[in-house]
């Protein structure tokens, strides 16, 4: 099917994003995979936490998710919004206070993907934010208070999801198989 | 007679004005790191590929890294795709970081260029990739970026593009000067370009930077150290490249980057909007 190749290229080493992404990463409607108030939407939202239980300040959050019918959405234009199409890819600068929060629908599928990076991690961290009730093999093999740190909660506001990174609640951050970086 | 290896390491007093430690401090403990990695990688083989989620000389990374073992999964779902990239969404003017701010910026114009590949050398194509850098004189535009070296009225330093069928993706820019910060006392970044890479799946996302070849600054570095494997260390140093260097013009740097990880079979048909 394809060429031999005569060797086998090994992964690129991730590095840290830095404190000076935010002119570069974050852009105009970054947040809001739909617009706030339209039919079904929500807002998934927490704070990002260091060891110390301090707010992170200059993280970087990114969702990727499946539209509420849960299909994979397939279309462009997650960089500049028309307003109409479900990318299902967003990104969100953390504030002042370690916030972040995205505007978007209720995934049909159970998860909500999530990355994070920031400065002082050296490499992106991948999470799940699950939707309240769900059940599904990684939850079943956690105890309870690690299965606790992957799952959204209902709020005044929509889902909240907050992330530690280290410390007695850090998150339960994920690896794949053949993963590198 | 002692071996000179085993004595212990004199304290270093932190610098008087700054009361930042010395660089000479954090060598010794980037010199343990490797040495005990060596030792490691002779008696086992492991080597390691990435980068550590846990490297104390990166001072700022004391409280941020996670301390238990992440969790392996089988991707599932979304996690098995990225978003759609197209031509609404990046312009191709986005690939070059010299003409955005209506004149010629300081420093020295580079090309730099290269592939975006999975691990089995498959082009990543149409996927989107971010960069962003100091400019010439190692300044950011950024407001906590404050040290006394100019901004260029003309320079930015972001850049976006997608990547071609070939998973090529090309930037015309400045080369970036080296960067003073704050993790010691007289620290200092080698020049750098941050990379934000997408792969066809989630699992593949990566954030990472690339760097010069022959630049002195990179074994003083505990971000670039924090790749603790020499050969995976030298996966972030970009070549130069004569044949991408252009008469009068331009010089050429050419720079790959393997994304591996993916679980999706690449032969299902595309379903790009």
């Amino acid at each position: 099917m394809t060429s031999t190749p005569t060797s086998t290229p090994t992964s690129t080493p991730g590095q840290t994003a830095g404190p000076f992404f935010h002119y570069a990463l974050p852009y105009d409607g970054d947040h809001l995979l739909v617009p706030p108030g339209s039919p079904g939407a929500t807002w998934l939202h927490g704070t990002v936490r260091d060891g110390e239980g301090t707010p992170v300040p200059d993280a970087l959050v990114e969702v990727w998710q499946s539209d509420a019918a849960g299909e994979v959405p397939r279309l462009a234009g997650s960089l500049r919004r028309d307003g109409r199409s479900f990318t299902g890819f967003g990104r969100c600068a953390t504030d002042a206070e370690g916030r972040y929060g995205f505007s978007t629908l209720v995934p049909g599928t159970p998860f909500f993907a999530v990355a994070v990076f920031a400065r002082g991690l050296l490499h992106r961290l991948a999470t799940r934010a699950y939707l309240p009730g769900s059940s599904d093999a990684l939850l079943d093999a956690l105890p309870a208070e690690r299965r606790a740190t992957l799952m959204t909660t209902e709020d005044a506001h929509g889902l909240r999801f907050d992330v530690h990174l280290q410390g007695p609640h850090e998150t339960v951050f994920l690896t794949y198989p053949g993963e590198a970086g | 007679m002692a071996d000179p290896m085993t004595q212990p390491t004199p304290p270093t007093p932190p610098h008087p004005t700054t009361g930042l430690e010395p660089q000479a401090a954090l060598d010794a403990e980037m010199a343990a790191i490797s040495s005990s990695y060596a030792a490691t990688l002779d008696a086992t083989g492991a080597s390691e590929a990435g980068v550590r989620r846990d490297y104390p000389p990166y001072r700022s990374s004391r409280l941020r890294h996670p301390t238990k073992d992440p969790h392996q999964v089988d991707p599932e779902g979304i996690e098995l795709w990225s978003p759609v990239f197209g031509a609404r969404d990046v312009d191709p003017l986005e690939a070059d970081l010299t003409i955005q701010r209506g004149g010629e910026p300081q420093g020295e114009r580079m090309v730099v260029t290269g592939r975006v590949v999975d691990g089995d050398g498959r082009p990543v194509r149409r996927q989107l990739v971010e960069i962003w850098q100091a400019n010439a004189g190692g300044r950011y535009v950024h407001q906590r970026d404050q040290h006394p070296a100019p901004l260029d009225p003309h320079f930015t330093g972001m850049g976006r593009c997608l990547t071609d069928d070939d998973g090529t993706y090309r930037f015309t820019t400045i080369r970036p000067g080296p960067y003073p910060w704050r993790n010691h006392h007289n620290a200092w970044r080698p020049g750098h370009i941050h990379f934000s890479v997408f792969g066809t799946q989630f699992t593949q996302r990566l954030v990472t930077q690339m760097y010069f070849p022959g630049d002195p600054l990179t074994a003083l570095d505990p971000i670039c150290q924090a790749v603790v494997d020499p050969a995976a260390r030298a996966r972030l140093v970009a070549a130069y490249d004569h044949d991408v260097t252009q008469h009068e013009w331009a010089t050429g740097y050419r720079w790959d980057i393997v994304l591996t990880g993916a679980h999706r079979t690449p032969l299902e048909p595309e379903e790009d909007a």
